[in-house]
Order: C-alpha cells, then structure tokens, then sequence
C-alpha cells in the first residue's frame, strides 16, 4: 500500500484547502471535481483519503488540483487541521521507536543524546497536544497564493496603528514559521508590548518552497534567490510598495537578496546571521586554520565559532547538499526527524536538551515539538533539505549590499558577528548591537529581545 | 547447547541466541557461534519495510540528489517481499564462526582453515557498509584453491572478523574503539588462534586496519594488501580542501585521480562527515527507519551496490545492520577516528610502514591510485596491479579476482 501510494500529495492537499477556504467553509465535498471527499479547511476530513492511515496533511484532499487557472494571484485563506489518523499514526510510530545504542560520551559530542530523545519520545507521545498548537496557529491570518507556479503560504498580520512598517520575515532550517509566531503581536500590536504605535510593523511570514504549507517544488531552480525575487513578487501582490525584510539562516540570504534585487522597495534589512565575514577569514576557518594574525577579541571569537562549524557542525548541511533524497529515513521516523532536526547547532542542541530536562529559558518543550511536528505532518524533512542541494550562494560571504542593514548579533548564533566584519560588509550599517543572550534561534528563544532588537533597528528608515 | 550469550553481547545482538557460554574476563576460549534470528525479529523488518512512510520524488531525472524514489521503492518491496534472511543465515552458519573475548570485547569472526598444508593464514577485515557477507565468496577460492583454478600452495587459512559495532561483534560500550585499537586486536586474535606468520588484508576500513597492523607490526605479521590505498599526498589532499586547482605537473592518471577525490570530497564525503561528528543522529534515523538505511547504504560509492552488486547479496548485510540495530555502533568509527580518510597517506601515517605491501586498484573505486602515488606512500611495496573490473567491494563484486590478485600478491611471503 504505502510503497506504492502516489506522490502528489501534498500539492493537492495545499490546493484543495486553500481553494475550500476560499469557497467558503462546509462547501459540499461532492461538488469538488467527483474525487474522494475533501472536507474543507476549515475541518479538514479525516478520514477523507483513508489510502493510508498514516496520510496525514499529505493526502488529505485530492480534489481541486487544477481549479484555479496557473498565474491565478488570487489571495486564498488557508487553515490546516491534521487528521486524526495522521497524529495517531505519530504516536504508535514514535511508541514503536527503534532505538540506537548509547552513545559513549557523557556530553554531545557524538551527537543527540539517547537520553533527550526518549525524554522528547516520551513526552511527544504522552503528553504533547497538536492540536493546541493548530488552535493558536489557526487563530493567525494564513493564507496562499501562487507564485511563479508554485503556492506560497504565508502569515499575514496587519497592525490597527497607521502607517505600521510592513516586513516580511524569513525562517530557515530546520526551522518554520514556528520560529516566528511569539513575535507576531509583539510586532503588530505594540502598545500591548511595551512599544509605541509608532513602533508598529504589518507581518508577513511566508514558508518557504518545499517547507511546512508551501509547495513542494516539483522543478529545479528554486534556490536562495527565486525565492527571494517570489517574496518580492509576494510584497507586491500584498500591496506593500515600501517594506522591510528580516531573516536568520536562510532567512538571511533571501532577506538579503531581496535588497538587491527590489532596491526601491525594501528600505533595509535586519538580520541576526549576517553575510558578513570577510573572506580571507572564511577561508581560513573553512580549512581548519589556526586564527589569522591580529583579530580582535570579538573576531577571535567568531574566527573560533566558525572554525568549529567548519570542522564539527557542517555535516548536517553536507549531507543535504549533496545526498538530500538519501535521507529518506527522516520522513520514515519521527524520531530520526527530531534527532536530525535537533542537532541543527551545538548551542541550540544544548538549549533544547535543557528543555526537556525541565528547565524554562528560551524554548519549551511544546516549542520545539510543534516545529518537529509540523515538519512530520508535512513530510518535508526531504523536501526542505533540497534548499541546500540547490544553493549556489557561499555560506556568511558578503554579497555586497549597499542598502542599510541592520545586525543583531546573538552570542549562540553559529557565529557572533563582530561589529568590524558587519560595518565592512555592509556600508550602510545603521544598526548593531551585541545581545547577552539568544542563539540561531533568535526570535524563537529571545522573543523580547529580538522585537527590542527590529523596533531600533528600523526607527531610523520609518 | 543452545544457551544465552553474556549480557553485553546479548544486547548488541537483540535476544539472538548462540552456542556461546558466558565467559569471565581474562578467558581466552574461543567459543562456536550460530546465527539464530527470532522469528518476531524478521516479522518486524517486514511490517516496517510496509509501512515506510516515503518522501516526495527527487526533482531530478538521474540520482544526483541521491538514491532515486523509484529505485529505493523497488529495493523495498523486494527486500519485504521475496528477500528471504533465513538463506542468508543459512550461509553464516554453513560456516564456522566463534567469538572470543579480547580487549574487553567480544569479537565475532569466521575461521575456515584450508585442508592444504602450509596454507598461509590470512585476516580479511571489511568495512561500512559492508560486514563479514563481504568477504565470503573469497573463502572458497582461497582455502580451497585447487577447486578454483589455482594450486595447493596458494591456499591461505581463512580469518574474517567482525568489527566492534558492526554486526555479531560487540557494541563498545566506551569511546576509544579505533582503528589502532582494532589492529591490536586482530593481533591478539590470530596468535590466539596459534598463527605466528601470517598476513593481513582489507579495503575501506578494513585497509585501514591492515595499514595499522603494518605500522604495529606485530610479531608474526608479514605483509599486508590492500584494495584501497591511502596513497592520497598530502599536497593532493590540501588542493582539494582548499578547493583548489591540481597542482600543476600531473600525469593523466593522477589528474584522473585528483578529480575523482575531488569530486568525492565535494558531493560524497557527507555521509563520511555525519557519522564522523554526529553518530548518534546517523543512528537515530537509521536504526528506525528500513528504508533510511537501506537509502543510506545502497546509495554509497555512487551507488556501487546498485551497479555492480547482487542486490540480495548486499541486502543480508543491509538486513544485518538491522537485526543486530548496528547503525549507530557502525558510524561510531568514524567519530573515533576524528575525520581521518582513508584514503588520505598522512592520515594513515603510511610513512610508518616498514614491512611489505601489496595493492591492487580496482577501476570503479572511489579513486584509481597511481602507482605513482601508491609508491610514495607505501616505501616497502612489493605488488601493485591494476585490475580491469570491478570497484570498492571488490572481494563482494568479484571475489575470484581478488582471490588471484591475494595468490599473486602474497606469493612473495610465504
């Protein structure tokens, strides 16, 4: 049965969703396109597609594929609901975890420890509730639109105060719109947050091609900068002419092309993993080198921390880069997903591990599983690996921005960029700060901060 | 005598049974070893292999993003289907195997002693992702040469270890398993067994392995050959990393050479890097997912048990990783050995070895080494060849090959 179940799934689910949203809810199923019932959006029919019990959002609905016209830039309302056969089939997955042997070290050199992952197991099985999340997620503003043929589905908050700044946040991997959702009224609705109404921001935040309810790209070419010029393509179409972007991870490069690509519209850029180190010393950390002469204390310490990711934190990226199909093991097992989505960094690895040893300081337990899940029901741990196998872009290297950027630099960050590498790499610098606290994970970890962190760095361009 | 195995070997092998008494420490015996699966344990590959959740397609026409849907998909209904692991154990214990405890650890191995007087021991060690399935189409032509083409005096004794982590050998339940530690034990392993002159020889880690015996040189140990060099020159494997240019002067071959460790080091190497530094989330994924390992494995060496393999002959090792859930334990190797390659002669510190050393080059390896290179690396080389046919599992692919190439090799050193 699986073995042979078709794979265009997800496509048709994305489609059919969206369409029902914008049909209007409880829409008879039998009146779209004679296929097994759909159900709607808004409840989306469990057991609609029953091909496989462990189907999930992947097949939920194969109806509408093809009922709006290609180049259609309608703006569709979207809502997800998982079946219930797909959560279910989650926890008797995870209940029938095989496990490896123990690791042989007492820290995490040798990678994810056996000991968080049966606590995140036991937890992911016993306790944790989808649905809560679905509930919170539900209550945003979501929404699709086709864009250079492939559906885009996005966050889209407008704030009541006037003149809000529009920006268009980009998560990366293995993160989600997950990442970004503590922000959003922080962002949208300031004076209930310790800001001004002036402080306002309208918050779009798309997912990427091939991750969480955006399209899996079924044609090559959708790297960095295509999705950079669809999230112009996407501004645009939102009626934004004047707007800012921000990003981390991948987030940062699209965020970053995109000032160059549409140096009229976006007035600056904010981001908390810059392109910024220079590239002599890039490649001496990319070939394990001692740290070249001269450094500043703070260069000394990025030097180090890319040295280190170089060295022991590349292999994740490696292997999706050159092998990403060969991972087929990380939509097979939910555990092997959450390990593989866990060991992202070793500074967010050991944040999350402190979460599932009950401590409360960045991520929650419930944080971290609604990312995993979300990837789970999605069966995008391959298809969000492809963005590596695509990029041409170097890792962290200038790209040459003239337009103003502004930098956060968290001390967890895979590295924490120096404010002499970030003034050469952007000339038009109008904002740095050095945080205290927060990792790769920024606006998820430290929510306050970071909403501190984008308030300062656009007041000047507002 | 059916009874349960020590504890520690117990859990490596998942409530297998053995003929193998519990050994106190320090004993040296060496006790017969069968291969006996719970029924229950196949079962379950079975049901999970049907209820593979799978990924979108590649967005590609050919295996450039890895191991191909449609392929994996035929693997898996075949490996759930017909496949049967009961014709694969029945091929281990139509041979003699045993463990015996040393360093700690018990170590699984197959021994078949040739009926020829005279015979020359030999220890053949395999790799990832391989096992003893390997090398077991080489013990019928090298024991028992004369029922294969060649003559008595070509026969070897026949010693094929298991690697700690891999397979029926034990789990190390401690870091410091590396390849130094493994040659020291295969050492031990054959004076136990009562060889005082013998010779050693693998690929992949299993070259790895006789290349550190070779440095130990332990008494008794008269040569090594190997079918994957670590002939790479220091300033070859600098370019490379560097992502630079060859450096200039180089002949076709080693050009040749230059570009295929290159291209290795750039779109293959991954696989190498994530069990390098993350064994655990390797295992994590692989010991829970039939159809990640089986894509992990078959995937290797440009999908070398894909072109040049038996399917079902590669799928008992597959099975093999499961059943005895090695995926983790395997990768652990490359974590203990920080990164080395083998392929790389600073890593393997060639420049130590004084005793013999044989090559030979088979053509679809990850790279042809040149003679050139082979020499520098190897100063005391009595045999390179190169071969016309056949790649990385060569004892696999073409075991009567390397069974001439071993006769030839070691005619030297008896």
């Amino acid at each position: 049965m699986s073995l042979l179940r078709s794979q265009s799934g997800r496509r048709d689910f994305l489609v059919t969703s969206a369409l029902a949203g914008a049909l209007g809810t409880l829409l008879p199923a039998a009146a779209q396109a004679g296929t097994p019932p759909a159900g709607t959006a808004t409840a989306a029919a469990p057991a609609a597609q029953a091909e496989t019990p462990f189907a999930g959002a992947a097949t939920v609905g194969a109806a509408a594929l093809g009922q709006h016209p290609a180049r259609d830039p309608s703006i569709r309302p979207f809502r997800f609901q998982a079946s219930d056969e797909a959560l279910d089939d989650l926890k008797r997955r995870i209940a029938a975890t095989k496990w490896p042997s123990r690791e042989l070290v007492p820290d995490a050199s040798q990678g994810v420890q056996l000991a968080t992952m049966q606590k995140l197991a036991r937890y992911w099985e016993g306790d944790y509730d989808w649905r809560k999340f679905e509930r919170r997620l539900n209550t945003l503003p979501q929404f699709v639109t086709e864009i250079d043929g492939l559906d885009i589905h996005f966050i889209h908050v407008r704030s009541r105060h006037p003149n809000a700044l529009p920006i268009i946040i980009t998560h990366g991997w293995p993160g989600s719109i997950v990442e970004m959702l503590k922000i959003v009224d922080p962002l949208t609705n300031p004076t209930a947050h310790g800001g001004s109404a002036a402080d306002a921001f309208d918050v779009v935040i798309p997912s990427m091609p091939g991750y969480g309810f955006s399209e899996q790209p079924a044609e090559l070419g959708w790297e960095p900068v295509r999705i950079a010029r669809a999230w112009t393509m996407l501004m645009k179409r939102l009626g934004y002419s004047r707007y800012v972007t921000q990003g981390g991870d991948w987030g940062d490069p699209i965020s970053e092309q995109m000032a160059l690509l549409a140096p009229s519209e976006v007035l600056a850029v904010h981001t908390n993993m810059p392109a910024a180190v220079p590239p002599e010393i890039l490649k001496a950390a990319q070939s394990d080198s001692p740290p070249p002469e001269g450094l500043g204390a703070d260069e000394r310490r990025a030097y180090d921390q890319l040295r280190f990711f170089f060295t022991k934190g590349l292999s994740y990226a490696l292997q999706m880069a050159g092998r990403p199909q060969t991972m087929y093991a990380l939509d097979d097992s939910p555990i092997g997903l959450a390990a593989w989505l866990l060991d992202h960094d070793a500074r967010s690895y050991e944040l999350i591990a402190r979460a599932f040893d009950g401590e409360k300081e960045g991520l929650s337990r419930d944080d971290v599983l609604d990312n995993v899940t979300l990837y789970w029901l999605t069966n995008t741990g391959v298809s969000s690996s492809r963005l590596y196998w695509e990029n041409k872009l170097p890792f962290f290297a200038p790209f040459g921005l003239k337009a103003p950027v502004a930098v956060s630099a968290f001390p967890d960050e895979l590295y924490q960029a120096p404010r002499s590498w970030a003034e050469k790499a952007f000339p038009n610098l109008i904002h740095y700060n050095r945080l205290e606290k927060g990792g790769h994970f920024a606006a998820w970890e430290q929510p306050e901060l970071f909403t501190k962190e984008l308030r300062a760095a656009f007041r000047s361009v507002r | 005598m059916i009874v349960r195995l020590a504890a520690a070997l117990l859990t490596a092998m998942m409530l297998m049974t053995g003929t193998v008494r519990a050994q106190p420490a320090g004993d040296e015996s060496i006790r017969p070893f069968k291969v006996e699966v719970p029924e229950r344990e196949v079962a379950e590959l079975r049901r999970r292999i049907r209820e593979t959740r799978w990924a979108d397609r590649e967005t590609v026409g050919d295996n450039s993003q890895g191991l191909r849907l449609a392929e994996l998909q035929e693997i898996m209904r075949h490996w759930g289907g017909a496949y049967d692991w009961r014709e694969a154990e029945a091929k281990l214990n139509a041979l003699p195997q045993f463990v015996t405890r040393i360093d700690g650890l018990d170590i699984h191995f197959i021994h078949v002693r040739s009926r020829h007087r005279g015979a020359l021991p030999l220890i053949v060690t395999h790799g990832w992702p391989g096992s003893v399935f390997e090398q077991i189409k080489l013990i019928g032509p090298l024991t028992d040469p004369t029922a294969h083409g060649g003559r008595a005096e070509d026969a070897f004794d026949l010693v094929i270890p298991s690697i700690p982590g891999f397979g029926f050998s034990g789990k190390p339940a401690a870091a410091g398993w590396n390849i130094e530690r493994i040659a020291r034990a295969w050492a031990v392993l054959m004076k136990r067994l009562g060889y005082s002159r013998y010779v050693a020889q693998g690929g992949d880690w299993g070259a790895a392995v006789a290349g550190a015996m070779a440095r130990q040189a332990p008494p008794g140990l008269l040569g090594i050959h190997v079918n994957l060099p670590a002939a790479q020159p220091p300033e070859i494997a600098a370019a490379i990393a560097a992502g630079s240019p060859p450096p200039p002067g180089l002949s076709a071959n080693e050009l040749a050479a230059f570009e295929a460790l290159k291209s290795f080091f750039q779109k293959s190497r991954a696989y190498a890097a994530m069990m390098g530094t993350k064994p655990q989330v390797v295992g994590a994924a692989l010991a829970d997912s039939p159809a990640g390992l089986a894509a992990f494995t078959f995937d290797y060496n440009r999908q070398e048990p894909l072109r040049l393999l038996d399917r079902d002959e590669f799928l008992d090792s597959v099975t093999l990783y499961w059943l005895t859930n090695s995926a983790a334990s395997a990768a652990r190797l490359y974590w203990e050995e920080g990164g080395r390659s083998v392929t790389n002669s600073a890593g393997q510190k060639t420049g130590e070895i004084s005793l013999p050393v044989a090559v030979t080059i088979f053509p679809e390896e990850v790279y042809r080494a040149p003679e050139s290179w082979v020499r520098r690396a190897y100063r005391n080389l009595i045999y390179f060849h190169e071969v016309d046919k056949g790649g990385h599992f060569a004892a696999w692919g073409e075991p009567e090959l390397l069974a001439a190439e071993l006769r030839a090799a070691f005619k030297k050193l008896r």
